[in-house]
C-alpha cells in the first residue's frame, strides 16, 4: 500500500495511541481545549465525533454524548471551523467519527473537500459497511481523506475484501455489542489481526471496550495502535468544563504503559 | 421491485455496523433457500392456516357504504387473525427462519405492541426466547399489550434513551442484537431496515393482497378502484399494495400519521414532511432536521409514530404508483367511534387512520366502483387510552 497520509505516517516506527471525544461535549470551545489536552498526554491521533441523534453503535456513555453535544451548536460546519482552527496547534491528525445520515445531508462530495480544507485527514462511518461504501469512496479519494474500514469480529471470510481499499488504519473492534467499557476483552484477536495483514499493509488499531493501560498494553502487543473513546467521554462527562488535566493524565497512563510493550 | 442487493430505485441498501453485516448475509441465505423447501412452506402455511386463522375475510361493509354513499366498501379483517393484527403473517416466518438458522432467542422492537406480542406469541409457539424492546412511552400508552407480552413468556425491556417511542426502540433492538447475533435472530416487525428485511417482510404480508385479490374478484367480479392502507414502516401498507402493484387501475393509498397537524411539527407524516437520509439501515424518506438529525415524532397512535417508512414505499411514492396522504390524531379518533358504532367492529387506532381518509374518498366515488380498506388490527388495545383521550379515566 503506498498511502501516504498523514495518519499512515504516524503509525510509520511506533504504535499509536488514538483518542476519540465527542464534539460540542460539553462545548465546541472545551472540545478545541480537551484536543490539546489528549495531545498534550501523547495522543498520537485524535478522533472528533460528529453528534447525532441516533448513534445505534454507541452503548450508554457515548449515547449520552451525542445528545448533549447535538444540543450545543456541534453541526458540520462548525466542526469542520474547530478543526481547522486545532490543526494550528496541534500536529497529530484529526479524524471525524459519525453517523451516515448528517454525511449524507451535507452532501458527500462537499463533505469530503471540506474535510481536505479543514485538516480532517481521514473519517470513520460506523453505519457504513463497505458493501454501502462505494458512494461516499470517489469523493474521499479524490480529496485525500482517508475513509476508515471497520473490521468486526464476525467479518471473518469478508475481511479480504472489507480491508483490500483501506486507508489510514484498520479499525478492529474488539467485542461484540456497543462501545463501552468492558472488564475482559473475550475476542480472540489474534486470528483476526493476522487475516487482516494477509491482505493489507494498512495498519490495525484496536478499539470498543478498552480503558486500562493494562488492556491498551495487551491490545498494542499484538496491532498497531489503540483507540480509546468511552473512557475519555466518562471523563468529559465526570469533569464538565474542568476536565483538561484529567485527561492528560489518563492518555499520558495509556500511552506510557503501551511504551513498555 | 427489489435488484440483488436489495434496492427499490435508489432506495434500500444495508447501512449497519460491520458486526451485523455477516447475519444479514446469513438471514438472506436462509430466507432464499426456505422459499424453495416445501417442507418449510408447508410448515408456514400450517401456521398460517391453522394457528393463525387464515385467510382473514373480505368484509362488505354495507353500513359504512350506506353511509359513505359512494364506492362499496370491503374492510380486510386482519383483525381477524390471532394476536389481532397482521403481524403474525411476518412473524410465523421469521419465527421459523429463526429456528432454520439454528437460533434459539428472538428479539422484537414493538411501537404499539402487536408485533412484540405477535413475536411473543410465535417464541410461545415454536419453543423460542424472546426479548421486546418497547419505547417507555408506549409501555405507558400500552400497558395492556406488555402485560400480554409477558403472560406469554417475553421479557419487555422499556426503552428511555432518546423519545422514547418506537424508533428508540428499533436502536435499542440492533444494539442488542450486534451483540447477540450468534444466537439471537432480529425479529424486524416491519419492511423496514437493512436488505433483506424488506423483502422478507413484504413477501410475508403479501398474504393480505393475496387474498384480497381472489375475494374481491370472487365478490365483485372486478378490481377494486382503491386500496387504502395504514403506513408507519409500511408493512400491513405494502402487504396490501403488493398483488395490486401490476394492476395500473387500482389506486394505492397509504394513510400516514399527521398527529396534530403536517404543519403543526408534531406529526409522523414521513412523505408529506421528510426528505430522503439513510437512517436504521435504509435509504428512504424520514423526518429530520437540516443536519440530517432524526426528529422527534409524534402520533396517538403508537404504531405509527415512527420517523421513517420503507424504502419500497418511497419507490412507489417517487415513481407515483402509491399515494400517500396525512391524517391527523382527530379524524382517526373520530373514526374509531364512528366506524365501532357504524359496523360494530373497533379499529386500531392505526387501521382507524385508513379508515379515517376512506371517510373522505368514498363519497366521491360511484356506486359500481369498490374500495378496500385494510383493517389492519382491532382495538382493544386502544380503548383505554381513547377513553383518557377524550376525557373519561379509564385504565385497564
Amino acid at each position: 500500500m503506498n498511502n501516504k497520509s498523514k495518519i499512515t505516517a504516524a503509525f510509520s516506527g511506533k504504535k499509536c495511541f488514538a483518542a476519540y471525544l465527542m464534539a460540542g461535549d460539553p462545548s465546541l470551545a472545551k472540545t478545541r481545549e480537551y484536543i490539546a489536552a489528549l495531545a498534550e498526554g501523547g495522543a498520537d491521533i485524535i478522533e472528533i465525533g460528529i453528534p447525532f441523534s441516533d448513534p445505534i453503535a454507541e452503548g450508554e456513555v457515548i449515547q449520552a454524548a451525542n445528545l448533549r453535544a447535538k444540543d450545543s451548536g456541534a453541526t458540520l460546519d462548525a466542526i469542520f471551523a474547530l478543526t481547522a482552527d486545532v490543526s494550528r496547534e496541534v500536529a497529530a491528525p484529526l479524524v471525524l467519527m459519525g453517523y451516515l445520515n448528517p454525511v449524507f445531508r451535507y452532501g458527500y462530495e462537499r463533505f469530503f473537500k471540506r474535510c481536505a480544507e479543514c485538516a480532517v485527514s481521514g473519517v470513520i462511518i460506523p453505519d457504513l459497511p463497505f458493501e454501502e461504501s462505494a458512494e461516499l469512496r470517489p469523493f474521499a479519494d479524490e480529496h485525500g481523506v482517508d475513509l476508515i474500514t471497520l473490521v468486526a469480529p464476525t467479518s471473518a471470510e469478508r475481511i479480504a475484501k472489507a480491508v483490500r481499499d483501506s486507508r489510514g488504519y484498520v479499525y478492529l473492534v474488539s467485542s461484540m455489542g456497543v462501545t463501552g467499557a468492558r472488564s475482559e476483552i473475550t475476542t480472540d484477536l489474534k486470528p483476526l489481526v493476522a487475516e487482516i495483514r494477509r491482505n493489507t499493509d494498512t495498519p490495525v488499531a484496536v478499539g470498543f471496550g478498552i480503558h486500562s493501560p493494562e488492556q491498551a498494553a495487551k491490545m498494542r502487543a499484538l496491532a498497531d495502535g489503540v483507540i480509546v473513546g468511552s473512557a475519555i467521554v466518562d471523563i468529559i462527562a465526570r469533569g464538565g468544563g474542568s476536565a483538561a488535566a484529567e485527561l492528560t493524565r489518563y492518555v499520558r497512563s495509556m500511552t506510557a504503559e503501551t511504551q513498555y510493550n | 421491485m427489489s435488484n440483488k442487493k436489495g434496492r427499490f430505485g435508489g432506495f434500500g441498501g444495508q447501512y449497519v455496523p460491520e458486526t451485523l453485516m455477516q447475519a444479514l448475509y446469513d438471514l438472506e441465505a436462509a430466507y432464499e433457500s426456505s422459499k424453495a423447501d416445501a417442507a418449510f412452506q408447508s410448515e408456514l402455511n400450517a401456521l398460517l392456516n391453522g394457528y393463525a386463522g387464515r385467510p382473514s375475510p373480505l368484509y362488505f361493509a354495507a353500513n359504512l357504504t350506506r353511509e359513505l354513499g359512494g364506492a362499496r366498501v370491503y374492510l380486510k379483517r386482519e383483525d381477524m387473525n390471532h394476536t389481532g393484527s397482521h403481524k403474525i403473517n411476518n412473524v410465523l416466518g421469521q419465527a421459523l427462519l429463526a429456528k432454520r438458522m439454528g437460533k434459539t432467542r428472538i428479539i422484537a422492537e414493538t411501537g404499539a405492541g402487536q408485533h412484540g406480542v405477535a413475536a411473543a406469541t410465535a417464541a410461545a409457539l415454536l419453543g423460542l426466547e424472546c426479548e421486546v424492546y418497547m419505547g417507555e412511552e408506549d409501555t405507558r400508552r400500552q400497558a395492556l399489550n406488555v402485560y400480554r407480552m409477558r403472560l406469554l413468556g417475553a421479557k419487555v425491556n422499556a426503552v428511555t434513551s432518546g423519545t422514547k417511542t418506537l424508533k428508540d426502540a428499533v436502536n435499542e433492538a440492533m444494539r442488542e442484537w450486534s451483540n447477540s447475533v450468534a444466537t439471537t435472530h432480529y425479529c424486524l416487525g416491519s419492511v423496514m431496515g437493512p436488505h433483506p428485511f424488506p423483502t422478507i417482510v413484504r413477501d410475508y404480508q403479501a398474504v393480505i393482497s393475496r387474498e384480497a385479490r381472489e375475494q374481491i374478484l370472487a365478490a365483485e367480479g372486478r378490481l377494486p378502484s382503491a386500496v387504502v392502507a395504514c403506513v408507519g414502516g409500511g408493512s400491513n401498507a405494502i402487504g396490501m399494495f403488493w398483488h395490486f402493484i401490476g394492476d395500473g387501475g387500482v389506486r394505492l393509498i397509504g394513510c400516514e400519521a399527521a398527529g396534530r397537524g403536517v404543519d403543526t411539527g408534531e406529526h409522523a407524516a414521513t412523505i408529506a414532511r421528510g426528505e430522503v437520509g439513510i437512517f436504521h439501515g435504509m435509504k428512504s424518506y424520514f423526518v429530520q432536521d437540516e443536519h440530517g438529525q432524526i426528529a422527534p415524532v409524534y402520533s396517538i397512535s403508537a404504531g405509527l409514530d415512527y420517523p421513517g417508512i420503507g424504502p419500497e414505499h418511497a419507490r412507489l411514492h417517487e415513481t407515483g404508483r402509491a399515494e400517500y396522504v396525512p391524517v391527523t390524531d382527530a379524524e382517526a379518533v373520530d373514526t374509531f367511534s364512528f366506524l365501532s358504532r357504524a359496523e360494530g367492529i373497533i379499529p386500531a387506532i392505526e387501521s382507524a387512520h385508513a379508515v379515517a381518509y376512506a371517510r373522505k374518498l368514498v363519497p366521491g366515488m360511484s356506486a359500481d366502483e369498490a374500495v378496500i380498506i385494510c383493517l389492519s388490527g382491532r382495538g382493544d388495545k386502544d380503548v383505554a387510552a381513547i377513553a383518557r383521550h377524550t376525557g373519561e379515566e379509564l385504565y385497564e
